[in-house]
């Protein structure tokens, strides 16, 4: 395209055009109940896009093996493809190697393996675990029962009323005995980011590591393990477009080659004999058992179409439907909304008079409106808020104002059954 | 906020789900609270979504001589308990049960059952039948009553 007074070398990128997104994700095109669905349960999962669907497709159609074990032809293409997605994964979060990215189920399944390989090495009788009151049961019970299992302490950051965490907390929590900290980056009930470079900082001057839940930052923003400073990132495939099943765990190479291998199977093994075995090389270490190969395939090209949009342009639409969700939720009487206006993410908590999350969810999509109601397997989190269960409305880059203005319009249709003024 | 007077097949079935006597029970729940001489108690939840109900019962013989609850949830599981409370109170065991059977098979969308007098208010909860992911929250009262008294209890 011709701009006639330019004088500048490099054309801007294309505008962000959501009509032109919303083209390629086929389901929002459907009807929910006779109306345009309005899919706002972005933080439960995502949507897919027809190149991440064909990709997949094309992956059963045309080059199906088994990896790393056949010489022919489609083995050796499955191996290249499988490969190739582990360094797109790698690339994307400013990974080191490949080899620091190991492909699990997501992110329940990476902290999962965190806790039983690293955990069973390094946290011992007396030891402390440090973990917040807003991690998501997976970023809690893994370490529950590790601390179980090992005579260890786990203690937890609090969070201030705003929904932030408080960092004098942190830090007074922090000590010698702390062997992990373990943190969420995005709130997946609140919505907020956390300081996870400064909390991984103060985790290493204390002498621990720290692991971050990445499940609800990864999709929205441009994720650097290296600028985060952490030692482990855990995230997941199917909040970001790809396929379920698929995810992975970024570690540090020094950390993930001393921790002691997980599951038993093939694939993790350097060679067998009946007095015992030794452990492949990382990646593989951790990968018993023929993996989610296609779910592989699937993730790689998911990160392709966000880097092809942009992951700060998709940011930068999120940041502009979040603030007018805010605003037109707070505009409605009776509605309390859950954590910080600012540094925070379009997935949004609240209540509404005295009707119940579940009784909103189930007359909202009656409207054609998808959203979440309950724990959000955050129950200590809700606990804290002093509550039992919330609605939760969570965006991504093809939701609209359009569909914001679904959701307050079916709040309305529950005010009236209800009888809400 | 545009009007909800007449917008079809999911207004009528959101207004049978959510009748004036459901959001009264909701609101103004009966027998909740603490039951002094309670002989049977049980908690239950729904762990996926949180709701959750603590009845009480205090039995003179097989008779259900008082019927309590605490809980917290959504309209549906806390009108149930507050409905099941009124109905069953005085009834003998083998008669609540008898209710919770004919409710049972009401919230699976049996007419006959919906039309039995004996659910008293109960009958209210009919349009869950169109709801399906509801019944549970319908039944988790129910669930309580069945495992502190029926058949199978390893409650008493």
């Amino acid at each position: 395209m011709e701009t006639p007074d330019s004088n500048s070398v490099s054309a801007p990128p294309p505008p962000f055009d959501v009509e032109r997104i919303r083209a390629d994700f086929p389901i929002l095109g459907r009807l929910v109940h006779g109306f345009p669905l309005a899919y706002l349960d972005n933080a439960a999962t995502s949507q897919k896009p027809y190149s991440v669907i064909q990709a997949v497709d094309a992956y059963y159609r045309e080059i199906n093996a088994n990896v790393h074990r056949g010489a022919h032809e489609l083995s050796i293409r499955t191996t290249q493809a499988y490969e190739d997605s582990r360094a797109v994964v790698a690339e994307h979060i400013g990974a080191v190697s490949a080899d620091e990215v190991i492909f699990l189920r997501g992110t329940t399944e990476a902290i999962n393996l965190v806790a039983w390989t690293w955990g069973a090495a390094h946290v011992a009788e007396g030891d402390e675990i440090l973990l917040t009151k807003m991690e998501h049961h997976s970023n809690l019970v893994p370490w529950q029962i590790l601390a179980g299992r090992a005579g260890a302490t786990v203690r937890y950051v609090d969070v201030a009323p705003d929904g932030t965490l408080v960092m004098e907390d942190y830090d007074r929590l922090l000590s010698d005995r702390t062997r992990l900290v373990g943190v969420t980056h995005v709130s997946n009930t609140l919505g907020v980011v956390n300081p996870v470079a400064e909390i991984a900082r103060k985790a290493h001057e204390a002498g621990a590591v720290c692991l971050v839940d990445g499940a609800q930052a990864a999709p929205h923003m441009r994720i650097d393990v290296q600028a985060l400073g952490c030692d482990f990132y855990a995230f997941s495939g199917h909040k970001m477009l790809a396929p379920t099943g698929i995810g992975a765990l970024w570690g540090r190479r020094e950390l993930l080659d001393m921790m002691p291998p997980w599951q038993g199977g093939g694939e993790m093994i350097s060679e067998v004999r009946l007095e015992g075995f030794t452990a492949a090389p990382v990646p593989y270490k951790f990968e018993a058992g023929t993996p989610n190969i296609a779910g592989a395939v699937g993730f790689a090209e998911a990160i392709r179409y966000l880097q092809r949009i942009g992951l700060e342009e998709v940011h930068a639409w999120e940041a502009d439907l979040t603030a007018y969700a805010l605003d037109s939720l707070g505009a409605v009487d009776g509605i309390e909304i859950f954590g910080p206006r600012e540094k925070r993410v379009g997935v949004i908590s609240f209540r509404y008079a005295d009707i119940h999350a579940h009784d909103l969810a189930t007359i909202l999509d009656q409207k054609g409106v998808a959203i979440r109601a309950g724990h959000h397997c955050n129950q200590p989190l809700m606990e804290h808020l002093g509550v039992d269960a919330t609605a939760r409305a969570s965006i991504y880059l093809y939701n609209t104002r359009s569909e914001i203005d679904a959701l307050v319009d079916a709040l309305g249709l529950a005010a009236h059954l209800f009888g809400v003024a | 906020m545009t009007g909800h007077g007449n917008e079809g097949l999911e207004l009528s079935s959101l207004q049978d789900l959510y009748q004036q006597v459901i959001l009264d029970h909701y609101r103004r729940p009966r027998n909740r609270g603490p039951l002094v001489g309670a002989t049977h108690t049980l908690t239950l939840n729904n762990p996926l979504c949180g709701d959750v109900i603590d009845l009480m019962l205090r039995l003179e013989g097989d008779r259900i001589a008082e019927v309590h609850f605490e809980g917290k949830g959504c309209s549906i599981s806390q009108a149930s308990a507050s409905m099941m409370s009124g109905v069953l109170t005085g009834s003998t065991i083998q008669e609540a049960l008898q209710v919770m059977a004919t409710f049972t098979r009401m919230l699976h969308g049996d007419m006959d059952a919906a039309a039995d007098t004996d659910l008293g208010d109960l009958r209210a909860l009919a349009g869950v039948s169109k709801f399906p992911v509801r019944v549970k929250c319908a039944l988790l009262a129910w669930n309580c009553l069945g495992e502190l008294v029926g058949p199978d209890t390893t409650h008493s």
